[in-house]
């Protein structure tokens, strides 16, 4: 324990070292080999080269399962950091990692311009539409894919309009239906996986018909919010809030988005949303307290209930409405303007190789964007004790062949997206009815642009 | 050297040609020390102000104007716009109302709380740095942690304030719903926070005053309560501006407690604690239209300095009047 604390902290001091030399180096070639010396000498790592030395900066944020040291994590099973360093004794890797996915985002955007971004960063889906207007500034790296075979849609929402790839895909976040088995039985659902699973077959109006059959029998809330189930049902519409063409919004004229809001404002007032919002403390506590029974659960996830409800009985049901969805997921960019494009784009490239990926998977659960990853050993045989025992690397390999839609983001989905949650929240907690509601939706959405 | 200096300047002037033998290097050395070593030495503050300070005041008016692009750094001139849209932005007016309610339901209490625990600590009272240090504790923890710790407190459903009014009856107040409780619970934080800091201040105000005074006014028969508004007041006065200015800005520009108050950090989902430096943040992080955010700067500037202003005059007026009463009393008393 200790002696892993200290090594922490030497490698804060080579990373220190090495980004104030960095910084000092500035644009000659010459202070960065100069850079790298110092560096490896304090981290005491491998200094034998024949290439010449070169510091490599990685950032990323929460956990993406590389390595246990930066990300703060419990033990992984594999630190991928020092594998690369020993298969290029030359580079010597300095990985930073933010707290929060927002973090991440105001540093990359403001730092994107004038430069003084990592030579590696990474981007999570909720913003990459904000950094596919800036793609001009990030290295196109479409011909580095070491086998592409990721997933079409995950490449798809990575290239911009000139064909270029600015991110390679890390994980993805299939969405399956974790439910409390310990709820069902109160309310007479089966509790069995499999059976739940066949109970959820079908599409959102049986999602929502097993929700009235529970809040029938038990008097409690069936889902956390309204604003969950609308990233599910929003996440399989084609363009919901813009238009692909023109990149207008549209979400007002879009008969399906209203669709969505009516069928969940009609189940809110059935009972069905306990309005406790996602990620709050009550929520948490909602989670063992058993105050909602089911939750729409991408591989992310799992850890979250089992932090949340950690004597809780929960499942894993091999369903989702309609299909398919995913919630989440991240890609690795290239600033264009870092001192290592080359360099940068192979160690990219290197991590979100499918071993790689297959290997971030079971070190912290980020379901892998490579189909051959999703489709390896290491991924299939993978199993949930806490869930009893549940095939988890199977069930979300299932989910995530069944993703067919990965709708439209542009400029402004994430502000109409909001908006629209706020509006779904209003009713959950009552201060506007349902009516009220989409008519300041209206003027919310109006106002955006 | 006031003395001396008349003396070689006046000469001078009537012969400029003179001018220069009498003063040697040194001498010369000597008058600039007197002159420029005052501006030197409060330089460092001022360039580092003109860098950190001023020029964003600055730039940001600039980028107000501007319908401008952070990562390109860059803009096309928009003119009011932005002030246009920011003025007839609904949020904006809600946020301006919670930002004023929280500032109320936060300075006051603050205030007189602080006057009240000032003057108890400058009783004699046993232990006195302990019981000083100890209002401080709370300023001394990170503002982050405390709206966490006080966010968990004032839950809706599992928190412990709600937990213990059901306990003696009383239905749950939702404080992350209703306007009135979610300000409530913010103004609490902030009140945990400053209230103690603001004590001290006013407590060093009140050390200061000579302790004659009170003599006098006691031997004069006046009792604890009229010591203290006839003489611990007014001769706190200048401290008591200075109390309320600074905490008039600082509630002008909650921050940190309103977005830590709930997960999503964007003030409810009907603005209903949303404040103007956070309207501000989600105008220009969450929506990356920093000429917006730049607008919302500036006029929330001018709000802080026109109420600064108002303060500062009712202040005065309010603690002036409290003085008079002072000056009159004791004429009666000695007839």
């Amino acid at each position: 324990m200790s002696l892993s604390r200290r090594k922490t902290a030497l490698g804060f001091a080579a990373g220190a070292a090495t980004l104030a030399l960095a910084l000092a180096g500035c644009s000659s070639s010459g202070d960065t080999d100069s850079s790298a010396a110092p560096s490896d000498s304090a981290g005491g790592g491998d200094t034998m080269t024949n290439d010449e030395p070169v510091t490599l900066t990685l950032a990323t944020f929460n956990q993406f399962g590389y390595s246990a040291d930066s990300e703060g994590g419990a033990d992984y099973m594999y630190d991928l950091i020092a594998e690369y360093q020993e298969l290029h004794p030359n580079v010597t890797i300095t990985y930073n990692v933010a707290d929060t996915s927002n973090t991440a985002r105001e540093n990359f955007f403001t730092k994107l311009g004038p430069g003084g971004l990592a030579d590696v960063e990474a981007i999570e889906v909720d913003w990459l539409p904000e950094a596919m207007q800036y793609s001009d500034l990030l290295a196109d790296l479409t011909g580095g894919s070491p086998d592409g075979d990721w997933l079409q849609w995950k490449v798809d929402a990575a290239t911009d309009a000139d064909g270029r790839l600015i991110g390679y895909g890390t994980d993805i976040g299939p969405e399956a239906i974790c439910y409390n088995a310990d709820a069902f039985e109160a309310a007479g659902l089966p509790t069995d996986a499999d059976e739940v699973a066949a109970l959820f077959d079908g599409d959102w109006d049986t999602f929502f018909e097993v929700g009235q059959q529970y809040v029938d029998a038990t008097g409690n809330a069936f889902y956390e919010e309204n604003a969950a189930i609308l990233q599910g049902m929003i996440g399989q519409l084609e363009a919901p809030y813009e238009d692909p063409e023109t990149g207008e919004v549209i979400a007002l004229d879009n008969a399906e988005v209203k669709d969505v809001y009516d069928t969940l404002t009609a189940a809110s007032e059935a009972g069905l949303s306990s309005g406790l919002q996602q990620w709050g403390d009550d929520w948490a506590a909602g989670m063992a307290n058993g105050d909602y029974a089911v939750t729409l659960c991408p591989a992310w996830f799992l850890g979250i209930i089992e932090g949340n409800a950690p004597d809780g009985n929960w499942g894993i049901a091999n369903a989702f409405p309609n299909g398919g969805g995913n919630w989440g997921g991240a890609y690795l960019t290239v600033p264009a303007g870092g001192e290592n494009v080359e360099a940068a784009t192979e160690l990219a490239a290197w991590l979100t190789a499918p071993e790689q990926q297959a290997k971030a998977f079971v070190n912290v659960g980020a379901f892998p964007s490579s189909e051959s990853a999703a489709a390896s050993d290491e991924v299939t045989s993978y199993v949930r004790p806490y869930y009893n025992d549940a095939p988890a690397g199977e069930i979300f390999a299932e989910r995530a062949a069944a993703v067919e839609v990965s709708p439209f983001k542009g400029e402004f989905y994430f502000q109409v997206n909001d908006a629209m949650v706020n509006a779904l929240r209003r009713v959950d907690e009552g201060t506007m009815s349902a009516d009220e509601s989409w008519a300041q939706f209206e003027s919310d959405v109006t106002a955006i642009g | 050297m006031t003395t001396t200096q008349p003396q070689t300047e006046a000469p001078a002037p009537r012969e400029p040609d003179r001018k220069r033998t009498p003063l040697t290097w040194r001498q010369r050395l000597g008058r600039w020390d007197v002159k420029l070593s005052p501006y030197l030495y409060i330089s460092p503050f001022w360039i580092v102000f003109g860098l950190v300070g001023l020029f964003p005041i600055v730039y940001t008016a600039f980028i107000a104007f501007q319908d401008w692009d952070l990562v390109r750094n860059s803009g096309t001139f928009t003119g009011f716009d932005n002030f246009a849209f920011v003025l007839q932005d609904r949020e904006f007016w809600l946020s301006l109302r919670n930002t004023f309610s929280i500032f109320l339901l936060s300075s006051v209490p603050q205030i007189i709380v602080a006057t009240f625990i000032a003057a108890m600590l400058d009783k004699n009272i046993r232990a006195k740095t302990f019981w000083r240090m100890g209002v401080l504790l709370p300023y001394v923890v990170a503002p982050v942690a405390v709206a966490l710790i006080f966010s968990n407190m004032f839950g809706d459903k599992y928190g412990l304030i709600n937990s213990l009014l059901n306990d003696i009856g009383i239905d749950s107040i939702r404080w992350h719903v209703d306007v009135i409780p979610s300000h409530f619970a913010i103004a609490t934080m902030v009140n945990f926070r400053w209230t103690g800091y603001n004590a001290l201040i006013l407590l060093a105000a009140m050390q200061a005053i000579p302790r004659d005074l009170y003599e006098a006014a006691a031997i004069d028969g006046a009792g604890t309560m009229r010591r203290f508004f006839s003489v611990t007041l007014p001769q706190i006065r200048p401290t008591m501006i200075f109390v309320i200015i600074t905490s008039t800005i600082g509630g002008l520009q909650i921050f940190d407690e309103p977005r830590m108050y709930d997960t999503v950090g964007r003030g409810g989902s009907n603005h209903q604690w949303e404040t103007i430096t956070l309207y501000l943040y989600n105008m220009g992080w969450g929506e990356f239209n920093f000429g917006r955010a730049a607008a919302v700067a500036w006029i929330l500037f001018l709000i802080i300095v026109a109420f600064g202003l108002l303060n500062f005059f009712v202040t005065q007026r309010f603690i002036a009047s409290e003085t008079a009463g002072k000056a009159a009393k004791p004429k009666k008393v000695t007839k």
